[in-house]
């Protein structure tokens, strides 16, 4: 009877609770020394957690099952599969952290490297790990780069490639006898002139605070500002920061074109479906964005990319930080050889030819070609952006605090704008004073 | 008592409003899971321009709703039975017993309404975690977790209703049983509880519905494995699309057990409830 | 369930207890222990521990350097009280316009939802033809699972595609531009909206309740007296609902106070800071920056806060009950 095992697992929990509690000091808690990952159990079962990639977690399954078929074939070891949305994977990250119940491998944002690399809950990749999964040579450089912080072993290595780039609409364009902007106040006046009629010449996800937080980087980086200084400490409230900040803003605020209705927009998809219904005319967003165009019906060939254009004083033409996804091995796994034979085969030349193409992702491997689009310009603008004009995201361990105390700033400043309010340069200035204290605190 | 004129524009006013509150955010929900999915991207309608049962079919596809609702159903029914079970001791000794530590228990258990759940959320994850590593019983992401989570919420108002119901229950019938030779368990089965069928309901449903509705500790402690409606309904506006008729559609269908169940059962919801509270 | 009486070291000791009264122990005294071990021990579980816990978490370093291994995270006493009510910080003066923001939205809310739930109550009082038929539609936002309700509401306040705007300015031909309701400053507006529509219905089955336990002939004798409805109202309904009321807005309070869904279903990842409700504000400070410490503290100061206007409440209104 279900009730009777309930009631009784219940009581015997609860028995070993109050002894536990007595028993005192707590050090017999920590959880990685317990390292119990039962979901994985034991002798060749792998539990691997992806994000998501393609245009649904179903999708994401469809793509993946046959390439974990092929592992199993290969290896003879299982692989139980979870895709986790984005909205979900930070939390579940962060319990399967202070858990210890964990899955063998995970996916990670490549931002989150250097921050995740310090709760010390994964593995770092050692020299007999690097060997093991084919060397850290094989790897693009750039993308090497974000594994974790600088100076120690890194704790992830990457898997999908990812850079953002503008994407512009041909037919609007040409109809308005307009050429894709080369630098900042070419596309805010383009994009002027192609708000009319109900349209708008930018979508933003002004609602979302990750993609908010990367434009505050890139467009402080444009300016040549940094977000943390020499020892770590945030320096967001410095002129180039928050004039980077201020010149995206008033693509909604001075500039108007942006609908204010995009303050709404909690993720890049929303943005992107407007994109690819012709309700606006260029977008910002990563090389995955090809997926959901298509899928709305807007083929490779009506839409071109350039890189994200700098104003034509700028220090310097980052076009993107270095997007993308990698993958991390919990320390507490019971099956470190499996999991390195796993990483080893999601990054290799093979799967990853397999792979980049339904998840859209640029090569992480030295010597691959895209092949995510048929569109070969497209291609070849994003390979270029990605090796050559894209930046990390500082490599501290404060870097996730930085795009959340940050991000949820331009969330709200956005969001003033769009409900009738202005935000001033002072505005921005005290918002990034508290997103300092802020980032300070959590410390 | 006089009806006087006043008195029933008052009610036509009171009622008429109320139910347009009431009303409108359920009518929405259902025109909107009827319409097709490019009527609930454009301007709102308060027609569907074509209805379609589609959203109804579709959902299912879109996240594994059925699972969610499988989960669902066993969580918040493990929960409402042990919640009952543990209730109705508590209650019958609460209710029909003076004893030393009555006061203190029947106040701590109260005083647990104040307690916010977000206190109890990394704690009792802990607590779990550390469970798992002494005694190898696996609570988080598991349906055992959440139904014991739920005790949380669901527990100490049962125990207050139905002890206020009990009390309400006159102690002659026990004392009648006793003489005819029932034991005070025999009681407590032959003669209180039929009689407090009323305020068992109530429980149960409180129970249900706060475990069927639950969110915040749902969001943390569930994976793909026992994840809930709660946080399954979520996932349809973080596909590529918000599909906002499918999520309506979901809506309702998960609601309609409870809804039903309530209103059905609401007159013995009205009354364990206000013994518990007139008392 | 004899394993979950089994555990004689979490019941309140009661063989001590007895024995100190010197007394010759009725037969049977050990019954009510026995039956309310299983509450007991669950009690303990599922509310002792977990609140020892956390009042214990609250006094550590726990960040995200820590939480893989918090058995090692190290003690640092009062510091995250101090980091918490520091007002000229950023942390103490979000958390004080969080809770500056919950008490408005709980005054408000268990304010209208106590008003609606008694009018509708009054309302559906005496015998009339659809009674019963408007008492069960007046359930259904309450009977209705907590989300499902507030998703609904979200779709209704979409700024373009939602039923509130259209009504507002496309049927009632408001001027000016649709606002948005689920960020900014109205978002309080919305969320106060969306608890009342959730929470007066339980005051309503509360109250009507309240009303059926007053005979009829009290209002036959008054209205012989000649007295008019609405003193009728205030000179026999609320003084005879009273012990209702008493429990209902003590409840009401807690709950509302305490709210987490309505946020986090209505904004989700946008928190709005004129929405900001307490437990969702500690809830992201935890989660969002990985102290969990800190958010400890925070809803350790919530429980206390509780703990003084509930204690307050009840020996205000006992010391009145007495005097009365």
């Amino acid at each position: 009877m279900k009730f009777r095992t309930l009631a009784a697992t219940a009581a015997i929990a609860a028995l070993a609770l109050t002894t536990a509690a007595c028993g005192g000091n707590n050090n017999s808690s920590s959880p990685s020394s317990a390292g119990s990952s039962d979901s994985s159990g034991s002798g060749g079962t792998l539990t691997y957690w992806a994000s998501n990639q393609g245009t649904s977690l179903d999708n994401d399954k469809q793509v993946l099952t046959p390439q974990l078929e092929k592992f199993t074939q290969q290896t003879g070891i299982k692989v139980n599969l979870e895709v986790i949305g984005w909205n979900d994977l930070q939390t579940r990250i962060q319990t399967a952290v202070t858990s210890g119940q964990a899955p063998d491998v995970v996916n990670i944002g490549n931002t989150w490297a250097a921050s995740l690399q310090s709760t010390g809950a994964f593995m770092p990749f050692d020299d007999a790990a690097f060997k093991a999964i084919g060397g850290k040579d094989k790897f693009v450089k750039t993308a090497m780069d974000t594994g974790g912080v600088a100076g120690q072993d890194p704790t992830s290595v990457p898997v999908y490639g990812l850079a953002y780039g503008l994407y512009y609409n041909k037919a609007m364009f040409s109809a308005a006898g307009l050429t894709p902007p080369n630098n900042w106040e070419d596309l805010v006046t383009d994009a002027q002139k192609l708000t009319t009629g109900g349209k708008y010449g930018f979508a933003l996800a002004a609602g979302s605070y990750t993609e908010n937080a990367h434009f505050a980087f890139i467009n402080a980086a444009q300016n040549g500002a940094d977000l943390f200084d020499k020892d770590g400490k945030p320096t967001f409230s410095s002129d180039g920061v928050v004039n980077g900040i201020q010149r995206f803003l008033d693509l909604m605020q001075k500039d108007k074109v942006v609908n204010v209705a995009n303050a709404q927009y909690d993720n890049g998809t929303k943005a992107v479906n407007d994109f690819a219904t012709g309700k606006v005319a260029m977008i910002l967003n990563q090389n995955n964005a090809d997926n959901s165009i298509v899928a709305n019906g807007m083929t490779s060939d009506k839409y071109g990319v350039v890189p994200f254009p700098a104003p034509s004083d700028a220090k310097s033409q980052v076009a993107s930080h270095v997007a993308g996804i990698n993958l991390s091995i919990f320390k507490n796994t019971k099956n470190k050889d499996a999991a390195l034979k796993f990483v080893n085969f999601m990054t290799s030349a093979e799967t990853q030819t397999a792979l980049d193409k339904p998840f859209s992702a640029l090569p992480v491997l030295n010597g691959a070609t895209p092949n995510f689009t048929d569109n070969a310009a497209e291609a070849k603008t994003f390979a270029d952006i990605y090796s050559t004009k894209s930046k990390p995201l500082p490599l501290v361990p404060a870097e996730d605090q930085f795009e959340s105390t940050v991000g949820k700033a331009m969330n709200q400043m956005f969001a003033k704008i769009a409900s009738g309010g202005t935000v001033s340069t002072d505005d921005i200035r005290t918002a990034m004073k508290t997103a300092e204290q802020q980032v300070a605190a959590a410390g | 008592m006089r009806e006087t004129s006043g008195i029933k524009v008052f009610r036509v006013i009171v009622i008429a409003l109320l139910t347009i509150f009431t009303v409108v955010p359920v009518y929405v929900m259902i025109t909107s899971a009827l319409k097709p999915l490019s009527d609930v991207q454009g301007a709102f309608t308060w027609w569907p321009t074509s209805v379609t049962i589609a959203p109804f079919i579709d959902m299912w596809q879109t996240v594994p709703l059925a699972s969610y609702f499988g989960n669902s159903v066993i969580v918040a029914g493990a929960a409402t039975i042990l919640s009952l079970i543990i209730a109705v001791f508590a209650a019958y000794a609460i209710s029909r017993y003076r004893f030393l530590g009555r006061n203190i228990f029947s106040t701590a258990v109260l005083s647990t309404q104040m307690f916010p759940g977000v206190l109890f959320l990394l704690p009792l994850f802990l607590i779990f975690v550390n469970i798992n590593s002494s005694v190898g019983i696996q609570l988080v992401g598991t349906r055992a977790g959440l139904v014991i989570t739920y005790l949380t919420f669901s527990l100490p108002f049962s125990i207050w209703m139905l002890a206020g119901y009990l009390d309400g229950i006159p102690r002659d019938l026990d004392e009648a049983a006793k003489v005819d030779g029932c034991g005070p368990m025999g009681a407590l089965w032959r003669v209180v509880l039929p009689a407090a069928r009323p305020g068992l309901v109530a429980v149960a449903i409180y129970s249900f519905m706060t475990s069927w509705g639950e969110v915040l500790f749902a969001s943390v402690m569930t994976t793909d494995a026992n994840r809930t409606l709660a946080v399954g309904l979520q996932l349809y506006s973080t596909q590529t699309n918000v599909y906002w008729n499918q999520i309506m559609a979901a809506s309702l269908v998960v609601s309609v057990p409870v809804v039903v169940g309530f209103l059905l059962l609401q007159r013995n919801f009205v009354a364990g409830l206000t013994a518990g509270a007139v008392k | 369930m004899a394993a979950a009486t089994a555990p004689p070291s979490t019941t309140e000791a009661p063989p001590k207890s007895e024995l100190k009264q010197r007394r010759p122990r009725p037969s049977g005294w050990w019954l009510p222990y026995a039956l309310l071990a299983p509450a007991i021990v669950f009690e303990v579980v599922i509310h002792i521990i977990p609140m020892v816990t956390g009042i214990w978490m609250s006094f550590l370093k726990l960040t995200k350097a820590f939480i893989s291994n918090w058995g090692n995270a190290p003690v640092i006493g009062t510091k995250n009280y101090e980091v918490a009510l520091d007002f000229n910080g950023a942390v103490g003066s979000a958390l004080l316009q969080s809770f500056l923001v919950t008490c408005a939205f709980t005054l408000l809310v268990v304010g209208i939802s106590w008003a609606l739930g008694m009018a509708a109550a009054v309302a559906l009082q005496g015998k009339f033809r659809g009674q019963g038929f408007f008492r069960t539609l007046f359930l259904v936002p309450y009977a209705l699972p907590m989300y499902a309700g507030i998703i609904a509401w979200k779709f209704m306040l979409q700024k373009d595609t939602g039923a509130v705007n259209h009504f507002l300015y496309d049927n009632l031909h408001l001027g000016g531009d649709k606002p948005f309701w689920l960020i900014g400053d109205n978002s309080f507006v919305s969320i106060v909206v969306v608890a009342i529509w959730r929470l007066w219905p339980f005051a309503f089955l509360m109250l009507m309740a309240g009303l059926q336990s007053i005979p009829t002939d009290v209002y036959e004798a008054s209205a012989v007296d000649g007295a008019k409805p609405f003193r009728q109202w205030r000179s026999i309904t609320l003084p005879m609902v009273r012990p209702v009321n008493m429990v209902l807005l003590l409840v009401m309070f807690l709950w509302t106070f305490n709210d987490f869904n309505t946020p986090f279903v209505l904004f989700g990842n946008a928190q709005p800071p004129a929405g900001d409700l307490i437990s969702f504000h500690i809830y992201n400070a935890s989660f969002l920056t990985w102290n969990f410490g800190s958010g400890a503290a925070m809803s350790v100061m919530l429980l206390l806060f509780l703990l003084l206007v509930s204690g307050i409440y009840l020996l205000v209104l006992n010391r009145r009950s007495q005097r009365a």
